[in-house]
């Protein structure tokens, strides 16, 4: 079943229609990628569904609860838990600290066991779980920014653009992780400037331009679409 | 090391040139002719006096530490230099003055007594050229200190230091102790008519190089062990700083107990304006509001010279409180989209609004106008009234302890940590789950109920209200004392608010030099120690990233080879 439901979601920044109708939907265990060009809509779908944008018209459900008007910090309760684009994690606070931010929402007796669940997923921050991290790479800023949302034990994960300004063999190394984490079982909603990467991961996948659904279909038949390739996948 | 020579000089003539021109704009602007009306060692030398000596210290010492030590002479010979020359340019002062009396219609500071004082009452050339060569030997000496050992040269800085600390707050030792009877009668031989006498000024130097000695041979009984304290020490330590708190009034006299006083309010003020600005990163200028939100509210509630309720202090407490909770919110809901600057603005214009509404004709039946408001309540427990400045600290006292544990269980709960989460990344803090709205409001609530309080003791204590005592510089002086302390930091409240509130207090003839002095100690503070005195533990870790990174690295160092092996087993 859906986990997560948007149905001819419309949002607009004062008078700019930049969401013309999303429709889409997310299956438990499922990772489900949004693709296209610079501002398509793809940020802004997800920060309405995490509540930083307010939708004029349409639903947003998580098995069947409405999330539409919600505040940003109630749908994180809910558990739809977003990783912000460009690596935002407190500074000037140790590894460990920014986790345990994480589990804000959480009880203080299951801290400690996800923890260590987010330390086996990133052996490297655990190395580093003392330092600040301010002074840690772009690579292991990307990893704990997803570890901190892992800890507050999200339904769905929203990822936005995670490979953004990192080294190729980092990005490499970020998408072997969101594979892992789909081999646990977590639910993801992948944004990504990235699509032949993200095609790869991703299960299904839909195709936004200028705020609209142009496509949607499973990842494997995306790669294979030719206008997809042409436009997004850089074969000609 | 001869071709380093050239540059040596001209870095030791440039220190002591500059070091020359700050001692000489000083006393240009007055300083030095107010400051020599303080004694050190009454007779010997004044404080107008030590700050030229300072001026030749500073300047040799960093001349000296620059050109090295490799060899004895270059460290000689740059405090030499430097020194003379500081020395050059306060006689050179000397000499300007006297050849050209007419400086004064410009300078009006370049008096005759700033005159005497520089040239020790001898012919300007006479005076200039006693100037360079005490310099000379005064930075001679100085770089001469470099060259002795550590221990010995701490000891001989510490016996100066204490001695110009003690000689400078002499006169108020003297008032202090002469209250204490046969104890302050066993005192007088230390105080000249001014000053310390010679035989003090030696005692204060020999008890602090005996007090050096005894730390370097250890004393291990008196050092508390590595690691934690058990819970007993700390309720122990505790219970005795209490004591020591509780019994300064009767010890000190009735002028320190007014200082003491002030600083009071001030940590009150500063605890509550270190959650907002501290905890929760919200730049607020106009929290003077809060203070007088919190005097007014007492004067409505108590004054019968307004006439509307006659409450006791107690009774009318609460309702304070919650008035200046409530301020703090009604502020907080149009600001909650505002970030940075523009919250500073903003807050800043509240202030401001704030002190116009009780000057104004409109509220003047509430808050009495220009005349403030009189006959304020005073505190009382029983008969015990609240009625001097010795019986209001103990009620400051458990203010103060009261807010400062409040404050501490904040800053460890969990509103605390959403404080910090906003105070980093307010987009974060959201994206983690943190309600911004709620988080901000409680965190302005907060330090609005701590200024209240403050402003409510401080109504008793002057029994008035009147609005030039919420100017925005009170403001300003919070924030200062938190930054002085460190930002986010609750002992460091309490530091900076004895710093900055404290000692101008002790220093108060120099009044008109205190913005001065201020904006110097921010600026050094900033430059040298931004952390602040007494830093939260996040502050001092990100201002000395560098050092904590090679440590954290050299440890992670070694775990490099096993990642990669885990890699390839995979």
């Amino acid at each position: 079943m859906a986990i997560l439901e948007l149905n001819d979601v419309h949002t607009y920044y004062g008078h700019i229609h930049a969401l013309r109708g999303i429709s889409l939907r997310v299956e438990l265990g499922e990772i489900v990628t949004l693709i296209g060009g610079n501002g398509a809509g793809k940020s802004t779908t997800l920060n309405t569904i995490s509540g930083l944008l307010r939708p004029r018209q349409g639903d947003i459900r998580l098995y069947s609860e409405d999330l539409r008007l919600l505040k940003p910090h109630e749908v994180v309760a809910k558990g739809v838990v977003q990783v912000p684009e460009g690596r935002r994690v407190f500074g000037r606070l140790t590894v460990t600290e920014n986790l345990e931010m994480g589990a804000f929402t959480r009880q203080r007796g299951e801290v400690a066991a996800h923890m260590e669940r987010v330390y086996a997923l990133f052996p490297r921050l655990k190395e580093r779980r003392r330092q600040l991290a301010g002074t840690l790479s772009g690579g292991e800023q990307q990893m704990l920014a997803m570890g901190r949302a892992l800890m507050a034990q999200p339904k769905v994960l929203l990822l936005d653009e995670p490979s953004m300004g990192l080294a190729p063999v980092l990005v490499d190394s970020i998408f072997d992780t969101i594979r892992q984490l789909h081999g646990a079982g977590t639910t993801i909603l992948l944004v990504e400037q990235n699509a032949r990467m993200a095609l790869q991961v991703a299960d299904r996948g839909y195709v936004i331009q200028t705020g609209e659904v142009i496509l949607h279909d499973t990842a494997a038949n995306l790669r294979e679409n030719e206008s997809v390739q042409k436009a997004y996948l850089g074969v000609s | 090391m001869r071709s380093y020579s050239a540059p040596v000089w001209q870095m030791a003539l440039k220190l002591g040139l500059i070091g020359g021109a700050v001692a000489a704009l000083l006393a240009l602007i007055g300083m030095v002719e107010v400051f020599n009306q303080r004694a050190i060692i009454g007779g010997v030398i004044s404080m107008g006096q030590t700050f030229l000596g300072l001026a030749v210290l500073l300047s040799a010492y960093a001349a000296a530490r620059r050109a090295g030590t490799q060899t004895r002479s270059t460290a000689l010979l740059a405090g030499a230099v430097a020194g003379a020359a500081v020395g050059l340019v306060i006689g050179g002062l000397a000499l300007l003055m006297a050849a050209w009396p007419d400086l004064r219609t410009i300078l009006i500071n370049a008096s005759p007594t700033l005159l005497a004082l520089l040239t020790f009452g001898q012919a300007a050339p006479v005076a200039l050229a006693i100037w360079i060569v005490a310099g000379g030997l005064l930075g001679a000496a100085t770089g001469a200190l470099l060259l002795l050992t550590p221990a010995v040269r701490s000891a001989i800085l510490a016996a100066l230091g204490a001695v110009v600390l003690v000689g400078v707050l002499a006169d108020l030792l003297r008032l202090i102790t002469s209250a204490w009877g046969v104890i302050g009668q066993a005192l007088r031989w230390m105080f000249a008519g001014r000053g310390l006498s010679v035989a003090g000024a030696l005692v204060v130097a020999a008890v602090v190089v005996l007090i050096g000695v005894l730390r370097q041979r250890g004393l291990p009984k008196l050092q508390p062990a590595a690691g934690r304290r058990s819970p007993r020490q700390t309720l122990l330590s505790l219970a005795i700083s209490l004591a020591i708190l509780a019994l300064l009034p009767p010890v000190l006299g009735t002028y320190m107990s007014e200082v003491l006083d002030q600083v009071g309010l001030y940590v009150l003020m500063g605890l509550g304006l270190n959650i907002v600005v501290g905890f929760a990163g919200l730049l607020d200028l106009g929290y003077v509001g809060f203070y007088a939100i919190g005097a007014y509210m007492m004067g409505l509630l108590t004054s019968p010279e307004l006439g509307f309720f006659n409450l006791s202090w107690w009774a009318a407490l609460p309702i304070v409180l919650a008035v200046t909770i409530l301020s703090g919110v009604v502020l907080g809901i149009p600001v909650l989209k505002v970030r940075g600057d523009y919250l500073a603005i903003i807050t800043l214009g509240f202030g401001e609004m704030i002190r116009y509404l009780a000057l104004s004709n409109a509220l003047d039946p509430y808050t009495g106008g220009p005349q403030g408001v009189q006959l304020i309540a005073k505190p009382t427990i029983g008969s015990f009234v609240f009625d001097d400045v010795t019986k209001l600290y103990y009620l400051l006292l458990a203010g103060c302890l009261l807010t400062g544990f409040i404050a501490i269980r904040l800053r460890d709960s969990r509103l605390g940590r959403a404080w910090m989460a906003m105070r980093e990344d307010e987009d974060v803090a959201q994206a983690i789950g943190i309600n911004l709205v709620s988080t901000k409001l409680l965190a302005f609530a907060t330090g609005a109920a701590f200024a209240g309080l403050s402003g409510a003791i401080f109504a008793a204590k002057i029994g008035a209200a009147y609005p030039q005592s919420f100017h925005l510089l009170v403001s300003i002086n919070v924030l200062a004392l938190i930054i002085v302390g460190g930002m986010g930091s609750i002992p460091g409240v309490i530091v900076g608010a004895l710093a900055l509130v404290g000692l101008p207090e002790l220093l108060r003839e120099f009044a008109e030099f205190r913005l001065l002095v201020y904006g110097v100690v921010l600026v050094v503070m900033m430059l040298y120690r931004p952390e602040g005195l007494l830093p939260s533990e996040a502050a001092r870790r990100e201002m000395h990233e560098d050092e904590n990174v090679t440590e954290e690295s050299a440890l992670a160092q070694p775990a490099e080879p096993a990642i990669q092996l885990e890699r390839t087993a995979t």
